[in-house]
C-alpha cells in the first residue's frame, strides 16, 4: 500500500493538495484539501451592499465575471429590479460572462491540462517555418526549461508531429484567450476584475464602434474554437481513448443555467437560459431545480457550526480540532446527495432535455469516436463538454452582439433598501454558482457563496458519501505511483478553482489529522 | 548556440486570487510568449522556474525547485498575494514535503533572503489588499512588512493594482534587465515605479472637464464626472486613463464606473464604501505626496 501526496497540485487555480492511497495499482481512498484561508464572507460583513459585486470578483482572478454576475443577480433580487433588466443590460451581461467562459475554457485545456498529454520537448527536432515553434525550439536549445520542466515522465502518446502541432496551438491559444479578455474589456472596463456589471444591468453602453471591434475579435476567437480547440480535444480523445472510461464521479449533475434569454422572470429556477438549468440523477432522470434542496454538510470539515444548513442561513465557525474532520472545504449537497457541477453537468442537463445545438454536436462527436453517451462520465467527457460549450457560447455571442441597441437603456434604476434578502444563481465557467445576501440597516449582514469547486472538491458527509472528485479518483488504476498521470488528469479534468472553494475556510493547522498508511 | 544570459525567477502565489497572473498573461508587447520563451531583451532570458498555475510539475518535482534548486543571490522573487501570518502561517501553504507544511510566510522569508530583489505584484502583495480588509481573518500582510519584521534587507519594488496592468509588471522586469535595480528617483515613497504610478488618475481623466464644469453623473453609466459616485481618481496614482486596459480597449471610468483606487494602500478599507463620495475631511488623510 502506498500513499501519494501531491502538494501543490499545480496547473489549477489556487492551492490544492490531493492524497490518494494506492493498493494493488488502484486508488482505494482519496482526499482533497485546500491550503489557503482568506475569509471573504467575513470580510464582506458590514460593508455596503453595492460593494459586493466588486469585492466578490476578487475571490477569483480567473472567473471574477461569474461572481459579478451572481452577485448582481442577488442584488437585483434584493433591490426588487430582477424583472426590469433592460435588454441591453441583459445582453451586455451575457456578452461579458461569455468572454469569461471562452477565456477560462481555452486557458484550461491548453495551458492547464494539455501538458499532461502533450510532450513539448518534441519541438527540439522541429525544422519548419512556424515562428512560434522556432521560438520554442530556441528556448529548448538554451537548456533552461522552466516552467515546462521538471514534470512527470512517461505517458505521452502523440507522435512528434502531433506534439509539435499541439504545442503550436498552445502558443496560439495564448492569443485567443487574450482576445477574449480584450472583448470583455470593451464592455466591462477592464479584465481581470471588470467594472461594469451592476444591479439593474450594466454601466457601459453599446456604441457602433465598440460593437465593430468586438465583432472583429470574436470572429477570430470563433475561428480558433472551430479549427483548433474542438478538433484538438477530439485528437486527445482518440489517442487517449481509455480516458473515456476513467474519472467518472457520482454521475449526478446539477446546473443553475447560464445566460438569460429574457429579462422579466424573477425566478432563476425557471428563467429561460441559453444553457438550461436542471438536475440529472445517477439514473439519468431529469428534474427541475429547487434551491431549497441545497444544503452544506460540515461532517468532515473543520467547522463546529451546524451541518446541513441552507446557504441563506449558512454559518462558518472554524474548529481545527473537530473529531473526524479532514478538510476545510464544506460539502454542498443537493437533496442530500453528492452532485457534480461544471461544463459536463451543463451538457448532461441539456442533453437529457434534447436541447439543440448541444445534442447534435455531442452525438456527432460521440459518433466520430465510436463511443456511446456513457463515455461522457469521464476525463474526456469533461474536456469535450468544455470545448463544445465554448463553441455554443461563442456562436450565441455573435447573435447577442448584433441584438444590442445603441442609445437604449442599459440599466434599471434602483435604491438600496435598508432590509432585504436576495439570491443569485448562475453558471460560472467551472459550474453552478450561487450567492446569497442579507441586508440589515443598509449594510451586508450575511453573505454566502456556494461555488463550483466546493461542490466538486468537498469531503465526505454524514452518510459517508465522498465528494465528486474523491469518487472519481477512488477505483482508478494507477500504472506508476511516481508519475501518477491518471490522478492528475482526473483532478484537472474538473478544472478546480481553489481560490473559490476555500474562500471561507482554513487550510492545514499544525495538528492536521491525516490518515496513516499501513 | 548564442550566449544568452539566464535570469532565474520564482513566482509565489499566496493570499490572492491569481488575478495578477492572469493579467500578466494579457501582455501585448512584449507578448507572453516573448516573456516566457524568448529573450525578453536581447541576450537575456527570464527563466521562470516556479509558477503554480503554469508549471508542468506537481507535488515533489515542483517543491524541489523551491528547496535547493535555486542559485544563491541569483534570482528574482516575484510575490503575488498577501502573506497570511496568523497562527504561525497555518492559513496558507505553498506545498508540502515529507509531511511538512511549507507555509507561505516561512517560504517568503526563506526565498527573499537569497533573492537579488523582490517584486511585490498586485495590491495584496504590495499593501495587503482585500484579504487584509477588516477584520483581516488570516492576518494578511504585505510582503514588505513581513520582510521588515524579519529584518531581511532586500530591495522590494511594489507593483500594485487589483490586478496590476500587465505593462506595469512586464515593463518593470524589462527595466531590471536593461538597467538593473531602480534608483531612489525611479520610485515613489510607496516603492512604486513613477513611470507608471507618477500621476493622479484625476489629472489625465477624460472626464476632468466635467469635474471642472460641475457636471456630475448620478448613476453609474451616465455621462459626467463620477466623483459624486465615489470615484477615487483624485486620490489614486496610476496611468490607467492614458494607458487604458487590455490593449487599449477601455478602463473603469471610461466604462462609466468610478475608479476604486485599487493601486493605493487604502484599498479597500480606507476607500470604503466604494460607491460613496469621499468627504473633504477624509480626503486630507489620503494626501500622498508624489515626486515629480
Amino acid at each position: 500500500m502506498k500513499k501519494i501526496v501531491i502538494d501543490p497540485l499545480t496547473r489549477i487555480e489556487g492551492h490544492l493538495k490531493v492524497e490518494v492511497v494506492v493498493d494493488g495499482g488502484e486508488v482505494k481512498e482519496a482526499r482533497c484539501s485546500g491550503t489557503l484561508f482568506r475569509g471573504w464572507e467575513i470580510i464582506l460583513k458590514g460593508r455596503h451592499p453595492l460593494d459586493a459585486q466588486r469585492i466578490t470578483q476578487r475571490v477569483c482572478g480567473v472567473c471574477p465575471t461569474a461572481h459579478a454576475t451572481a452577485s448582481s443577480f442577488a442584488l437585483d433580487d434584493a433591490f426588487g429590479v430582477a424583472d426590469r433588466i433592460p435588454d441591453n443590460g441583459r445582453l451586455l451581461r451575457n456578452l461579458i460572462l461569455g468572454c469569461n467562459y471562452i477565456q477560462s475554457h481555452v486557458l484550461h485545456f491548453y495551458h492547464l491540462a494539455a501538458l499532461d498529454f502533450v510532450d513539448v520537448t518534441a519541438v527540439a527536432d522541429y525544422d519548419g517555418e512556424d515562428d512560434d515553434l522556432q521560438a520554442v525550439k530556441a528556448f529548448i536549445g538554451r537548456g533552461a526549461l522552466g516552467p515546462f520542466v521538471p514534470r512527470h515522465e512517461g505517458d505521452y502518446r502523440f507522435s512528434p508531429e502531433v506534439n509539435r502541432t499541439l504545442t503550436a496551438h498552445y502558443v496560439q491559444a495564448l492569443r485567443a484567450r487574450r482576445l477574449a479578455h480584450e472583448m470583455l474589456c470593451i464592455f466591462g472596463g477592464k479584465m481581470p476584475h471588470s467594472a461594469t456589471i451592476m444591479p439593474g444591468g450594466n454601466s457601459e453602453v453599446p456604441t457602433m464602434d465598440k460593437i465593430s471591434t468586438f465583432l472583429g475579435k470574436l470572429s477570430e476567437v470563433q475561428n480558433f474554437i472551430d479549427t483548433r480547440y474542438v478538433p484538438d480535444v477530439l485528437a486527445v480523445a482518440k489517442v487517449y481513448s481509455d480516458h473515456a472510461g476513467v474519472g467518472g464521479g457520482c454521475n449526478r449533475y446539477l446546473a443553475y443555467g447560464s445566460f438569460d434569454l429574457k429579462g422579466e422572470n424573477v425566478d432563476p429556477a425557471t428563467r429561460e437560459r441559453l444553457l438550461p438549468q436542471g438536475l440529472v440523477t445517477a439514473d439519468g432522470e431529469f428534474q427541475k431545480i429547487d434551491a431549497a434542496q441545497i444544503t452544506e454538510s460540515v461532517a468532515s470539515s473543520w467547522f463546529s457550526s451546524p451541518s446541513k444548513l441552507h446557504p441563506s442561513e449558512g454559518e462558518t465557525e472554524p474548529d481545527p480540532h473537530k473529531e473526524g474532520g479532514y478538510s476545510w472545504i464544506k460539502s454542498p449537497r443537493y437533496d442530500g446527495k453528492s452532485t457534480e457541477v461544471g461544463p459536463l453537468a451543463r451538457a448532461m442537463v441539456a442533453y437529457s432535455l434534447g436541447a439543440e445545438p448541444l445534442k447534435g454536436i455531442v452525438d456527432s462527436a460521440l459518433g466520430e469516436l465510436g463511443a456511446g453517451p456513457d463515455a461522457l462520465h469521464s476525463v474526456l467527457g469533461r474536456h469535450a463538454a468544455r470545448a463544445i460549450e465554448a463553441k455554443i457560447v461563442a456562436d450565441a455571442m455573435a447573435d447577442w452582439l448584433l441584438a444590442l441597441k445603441p442609445g437604449e437603456p442599459v440599466c434599471a434604476d434602483w435604491a438600496v433598501p435598508d432590509e432585504a434578502e436576495g439570491m443569485g444563481l448562475t453558471g460560472a465557467p467551472r459550474g453552478a454558482l450561487g450567492h446569497w445576501i442579507q441586508i440589515k440597516d443598509g449594510v451586508i449582514d450575511r453573505y454566502q457563496l456556494v461555488v463550483p469547486t466546493t461542490w466538486n472538491a468537498g469531503p465526505r458527509d454524514e452518510e459517508g458519501q465522498p465528494g465528486p472528485i474523491e469518487q472519481a479518483l477512488e477505483g482508478t488504476k494507477v500504472k506508476d505511483a511516481d508519475n501518477p498521470f491518471e490522478v492528475l488528469r482526473i483532478v484537472r479534468s474538473f478544472d478546480p478553482c481553489l481560490a473559490c472553494a476555500v474562500h471561507v475556510v482554513n487550510a492545514h493547522g499544525s495538528d492536521i489529522r491525516r490518515f496513516r498508511v499501513a | 548556440m548564442i550566449d544568452v544570459q539566464e535570469y532565474p525567477a520564482v513566482w509565489l502565489q499566496m493570499s490572492g486570487c491569481s488575478g495578477c497572473s492572469v493579467s500578466v498573461l494579457n501582455t501585448v508587447a512584449p507578448s507572453i510568449r516573448n516573456v516566457l520563451v524568448d529573450e525578453l531583451v536581447p541576450g537575456k532570458h527570464v527563466n521562470l522556474r516556479f509558477h503554480p498555475t503554469i508549471m508542468a510539475g506537481s507535488g515533489e518535482p515542483a517543491v524541489d525547485v523551491l528547496l535547493g534548486g535555486l542559485p544563491q543571490k541569483g534570482y528574482l522573487l516575484i510575490c503575488e498575494g498577501a502573506v497570511p501570518t496568523k497562527d504561525g502561517g497555518a492559513y496558507g501553504g505553498v506545498g508540502e514535503l515529507d509531511g511538512k507544511h511549507l507555509s507561505m510566510h516561512e517560504k517568503t522569508l526563506d526565498l527573499a533572503r537569497d533573492a537579488l530583489a523582490v517584486l511585490a505584484v498586485g495590491t495584496c502583495a504590495s499593501f495587503g489588499g482585500i484579504p487584509s480588509g477588516r477584520p483581516n481573518p488570516s492576518g494578511a500582510k504585505s510582503v514588505q512588512s513581513v520582510l521588515e519584521e524579519a529584518g531581511i534587507d532586500v530591495p522590494v519594488v511594489n507593483i500594485p493594482g487589483c490586478p496590476p496592468h500587465p505593462d506595469w509588471f512586464v515593463g518593470t522586469v524589462v527595466g531590471l534587465l536593461l538597467r538593473g535595480l531602480p534608483g531612489p528617483d525611479d520610485l515613489d515613497e510607496l516603492g512604486r515605479p513613477l513611470v507608471y504610478y507618477g500621476k493622479l488618475v484625476h489629472e489625465n481623466c477624460p472626464r476632468r472637464a466635467d469635474f471642472d464644469a460641475g457636471k456630475f453623473a448620478q448613476h453609474p453609466g451616465q455621462p459626467g464626472c463620477l466623483y459624486e459616485l465615489g470615484c477615487k481618481g483624485p486620490m489614486t496614482y496610476a496611468d490607467c486613463p492614458t494607458r487604458q486596459w487590455n490593449d487599449g480597449q477601455n478602463w473603469c471610468v471610461g466604462a462609466g464606473n468610478p475608479c476604486l483606487g485599487c493601486v493605493e494602500p487604502f484599498f479597500p478599507d480606507g476607500f470604503d464604501p466604494m460607491y460613496k463620495k469621499i468627504s473633504e475631511e477624509r480626503l486630507k488623510r489620503f494626501a500622498v505626496s508624489s515626486k515629480e
